[in-house]
């Protein structure tokens, strides 16, 4: 389990996390969400005693990481898998690693054959490709055997075979029982991936749920309905305090659900010619949550507006995701 | 012990020890071969067969400086920080497995141009007896030692490869030896300076050989007696490998 409590990172003027608590289960995959720039990385640099938090701490199973003796066989952590000498091989990056943390040199082939790279182990990682480099990084991970699991985008740049690969073993990983956190800023993949969220917007928290929760709450559902008496259907809804919107043959209703939209047409004799659910998209519903806490904002000023529209948006969901 | 097995690991897993010692070798030996060579009117001393050890110095520090940057560059050195959080620990581990590497390329490379310049003039005196011809031979695995520690605090503190290894070179190579022409008071600062001190313990009296200056590193003026001038090097290394080891665990890795 991991416990972040009031953690916080200044540099300078600019705060990157920003008092930050939030837990991660053994036994589930946790996702990490956030945009670019919304301080995921640092969060982990943190949770490894990589960086110092201004305030705030971070503890893996009750103790703070420089408290671990052979962290290694505790945490396993891929933050970036081009942290390897390119002249090392594959082999000799493990090797080091494991003596590091009296981990038996047996454990390494076992972990290049976990991750499928016993053929390339005497090569050296300068000239692997990144999907082999973060098979390396993920079996550098493995090597202690640790009940913690940290992955700092570790889809990013793979190709579809490697990413169904990566979330596969993620969730192996959890069924075993361990806690897997996986920082990632694509909700889509988060989705398949994750059974909890830890969504954070410029270093804040933003929601904690499941993953079902987050979208559930997030996504703006609306309903379809198409008909011929339109007009006579948008005065019956109006009266009713749904919010009804103009498309080309159709209205687009948010405020009122789907089985009263139906009662309300047959109680008033209006024929439909669709009657339809309308669910967010995934993507959307990040936007929502995170619009006004993405770090850099498009130049375009169509994007722009979209932003600050979303952002709005987000405000109002904001205390229901705290 | 464990850290240390896992320096040497690091440190020989890569290929810059190979080129290093060949590159420290070849120049320093190849020194000795050239004098030994070339001058055939003077018969090579002890002494003289050093002349090139400042030079393999270059590629020492070189090797140390780049042992760690190299970390910082390629992100190494937060693997070692995650794997080993004690950065003290880490660090001390990598400072005695290069000091370690270069003091042997130093023997090496001081009893190596002694034996080639005893090849090449058969008849020359080349017996390593006194005190001074111990120094000046087996001293030279000392100063590397040193020199390495040195670099090593270097690129601690400054994690960047080129700036490092320029600061190191610079240092060495010409604000010791530019420093003298400071008028009145430029000689007086040379005589403390680290480089110019150590030199002293290499060069430093009694030099029964009273060999011309040309013949070997030229000797130090420094007013400490060789063991002294040795202890302050050493002294001088220490006190930035403290400063760089307490700069490193305040710093995010």
């Amino acid at each position: 389990m991991i416990e972040a409590v009031g953690l916080t990172k200044r540099y300078g003027k600019t705060v990157a996390v920003d008092d930050l608590s939030f837990t991660v289960q053994a036994g589930r995959v946790t996702g990490f969400l956030g945009p670019n720039g919304a301080g995921k990385s640092t969060t982990m640099r943190m949770i490894l005693g990589l960086d110092a938090p201004t305030a705030g701490n971070v503890r893996i199973d009750g103790k703070r990481y420089r408290e671990l003796s052979n962290p290694l066989r505790v945490v396993g952590a891929l933050l970036d898998a081009k942290w390897m000498h390119p002249n090392r091989t594959a082999r000799a990056h493990l090797r080091w690693l494991a003596k590091s943390n009296r981990i038996p040199v047996s454990r390494v082939d076992e972990v290049l054959e976990t991750v499928g790279l016993t053929n390339v182990a005497n090569r050296r990682a300068g000239g692997f490709s990144l999907g082999m480099s973060q098979r390396l990084g993920i079996a550098a991970a493995l090597l202690g055997d640790p009940r913690v699991l940290l992955f700092d985008e570790p889809v990013n740049g793979l190709d579809p075979e490697g990413i169904l690969w990566i979330r596969r073993f993620m969730h192996r990983l959890a069924e075993e029982g361990r806690t897997v956190f996986v920082s990632s800023h694509l909700l889509s993949e988060m989705a398949l991936t994750a059974q909890d969220l830890v969504v954070i917007g410029r270093g804040k928290l933003i929601a904690q749920c499941t993953t079902e929760e987050f979208v559930a709450r997030a996504a703006e559902n609306t309903v379809t309905v198409r008909s011929p008496q339109l007009a006579q259907l948008r005065a019956a809804l109006g009266q009713q305090g749904a919010t009804v919107r103009d498309e080309a043959e159709s209205l687009v209703v948010s405020g009122m659900d789907i089985a009263d939209i139906g009662e309300l047409a047959a109680a008033k004799g209006v024929v439909l010619h669709e009657l339809s659910p309308q669910r967010g998209s995934l993507e959307e519903a990040f936007m929502q949550l995170t619009g006004d806490a993405v770090e850099y904002h498009a130049a375009d000023s169509d994007d722009e507006a979209a932003l600050r529209n979303v952002a709005a948006a987000a405000a109002d969901l904001q205390p229901a995701g705290k | 012990m464990t850290l240390l097995a896992v320096e040497r690991i690091k440190l020989f897993t890569t290929r810059s020890p190979l080129w290093c010692t060949l590159a420290a070798l070849a120049i320093t030996v190849g020194f000795a071969a050239l004098i030994a060579g070339v001058d055939t009117e003077n018969a090579p001393t002890v002494a003289s067969t050093q002349f090139g050890y400042s030079f393999g110095l270059v590629v020492i520090m070189v090797m140390a400086t780049l042992a760690v940057t190299t970390e910082y560059r390629f992100g190494t050195i937060r693997a070692t920080f995650q794997a080993i959080p004690n950065r003290t620990a880490a660090l001390l581990a990598k400072t005695t497995v290069v000091a370690s590497f270069a003091a042997a390329i130093g023997l090496l490379s001081a009893f190596g141009s002694v034996a080639i310049a005893k090849l090449i003039q058969p008849s020359a005196d080349l017996a390593i007896n006194t005190a001074f011809e111990w120094r000046a031979t087996a001293g030279v695995g000392l100063v590397y030692a040193t020199a390495a520690v040195l670099a090593v605090a270097v690129g601690i503190l400054i994690r960047q490869s080129s700036g490092a290894v320029a600061i190191v070179l610079i240092y060495s190579q010409l604000v010791e030896s530019l420093v003298v022409l400071i008028p009145n008071v430029g000689a007086d600062i040379q005589k403390w300076m680290p480089f110019y001190v150590a030199n002293k313990f290499l060069t430093g009296d009694p030099d029964p050989t009273s060999r011309a200056v040309a013949e070997g590193p030229p000797p130090s003026a420094a007013t400490l007696s060789p063991w002294w001038a040795l202890a302050y090097f050493v002294g001088f290394a220490v006190v930035l490998l403290v400063i760089s080891l307490v700069t490193a665990n305040k710093r995010d890795a």
